[in-house]
């Protein structure tokens, strides 16, 4: 007797489970996100306007377009890779500034991010890979080894890849918060937005370069 | 009869004599040393012999003493007997002038990068090897780093504050 009704039993509660889903527990009352005002313009360059023209420098319709598109190749080596990762999530999406589609080809990057410990063997590698981007290029080193050598103050490690490219944004940190690398991403964005159109071609940036070994 | 360290200890002694030394078994590890002459013979017969069995080469490495003359740098051999699983180490040392030690390349061949690494980092010359230049640091180093004669940091840095860093 007691056997059949515990059979009786199990019988409908697997018929139960087969039939719906366990109930759900959590996120049941989603809220609706709150769209309203939460979505970020990028803001007009300043210019001319009259009746159906706007007159603006090229030089900032540029910049603007290039720093809100900027694609990145992440030269991640050690932990601030993961790091990127994180930021690269959903959580601190880099896809909202615009970096939504990374490249590993520097023939196709515009942003060289180097994140983590660069050894003295791989420095020439380095400099290869910054030598194959083309103009315009920006570097950001993204944490303390690839600023400075980090904690890593030894035979092998490079003591901060300025000894061989050109850096344009220093983010410290060991490893750095993924704001920390947004706020550094959002500092080159500045940079990219007011470079003037003929800073490549000139003596200073060519006399820069010729510090470093490069023509 | 299992295979123990004694009995290993036995065998060792049976064949070699008084050219196996210092026997110790730090945690158990069954430790012994030999001149470096006589290295690639102890490793064939440790290989060879039918009850021992030691066919896997696990680690190769060195050790700088400066304070031992005559005796500086020490090549450490760890092998594995997979079958009866037991482990021994086997040291050979050499001075630190002409630091020539016969190549196990012959016998295992995982001792090549193991090898590699040694020179690498302490300057062990191995004889015979077929390759033997250097494999993790930059090609063009002329010292080497792990011998204890060399600093640490690297003496390039111009901007690291002596009292910060508590020197």
């Amino acid at each position: 007797m007691l056997g059949t009704g515990t059979f009786a039993a199990c019988f409908f509660i697997k018929f139960q489970l087969t039939l719906m889903s366990r109930p759900v527990r959590f996120n049941i009352n989603a809220k609706k996100a709150d769209v309203k005002d939460n979505i970020s313009l990028a803001d007009m360059p300043e210019g001319f306007t009259g009746e159906g023209f706007f007159a603006t420098k090229l030089g900032d319709v540029v910049g603007l377009a290039r720093k809100n598109s900027i694609w990145p190749l992440p030269f991640a080596t050690s932990c601030c890779g993961i790091e990127f990762m994180a930021t690269m999530a959903s959580h601190y999406d880099l896809g909202r500034f615009g970096a939504e589609r990374l490249g590993f080809s520097p023939r196709q990057c515009d942003l060289l991010m180097v994140m983590g410990t660069i050894a003295k063997k791989m420095g020439p590698i380095v400099k290869q890979v910054y030598l194959q981007m083309a103009e315009p290029r920006w570097v950001i080193a993204v944490g303390a080894c690839a600023s400075s050598g980090g904690i890593f103050d030894t035979y092998s490690v490079l003591q901060g890849i300025d000894q061989i490219v050109p850096v344009d944004v220093y983010v410290p940190g060991c490893p750095p918060r993924p704001e920390a690398i947004l706020d550094g991403f959002m500092r080159i964005q500045d940079l990219v937005g007011q470079e003037t159109l003929r800073r490549r071609n000139g003596d200073h940036y060519k006399a820069l370069l010729g510090t470093y070994g490069i023509q | 009869m299992s295979l123990t360290n004694e009995t290993i200890k036995a065998r060792l002694i049976e064949k070699f004599g008084d050219q196996v030394s210092h026997f110790e078994e730090p945690y158990g590890l069954l430790t012994f040393e030999a001149p470096k002459d006589y290295n690639l013979k102890v490793m064939q017969f440790l290989f060879d012999d039918p009850e021992l069995r030691f066919q896997f080469l696990t680690d190769l490495c060195g050790v700088h003493y400066p304070d031992q003359p005559g005796r500086e740098l020490a090549v450490v051999y760890h092998l594995h007997n997979l079958l009866d699983n037991i482990r021994i180490r086997f040291k050979v040392f050499t001075p630190i002038e002409k630091p020539d030690i016969f190549t196990a390349t012959q016998l295992y061949s995982s001792s090549n990068w193991m090898e590699r690494e040694t020179y690498d980092f302490y300057g062990v010359n191995f004889v015979g090897h077929p390759n033997l230049k250097r494999i993790l640091n930059v090609d063009e180093m002329d010292y080497f780093p792990l011998r204890k004669e060399y600093p640490l940091e690297d003496q390039t840095r111009i901007d690291k504050d002596d009292a910060m860093f508590g020197r």
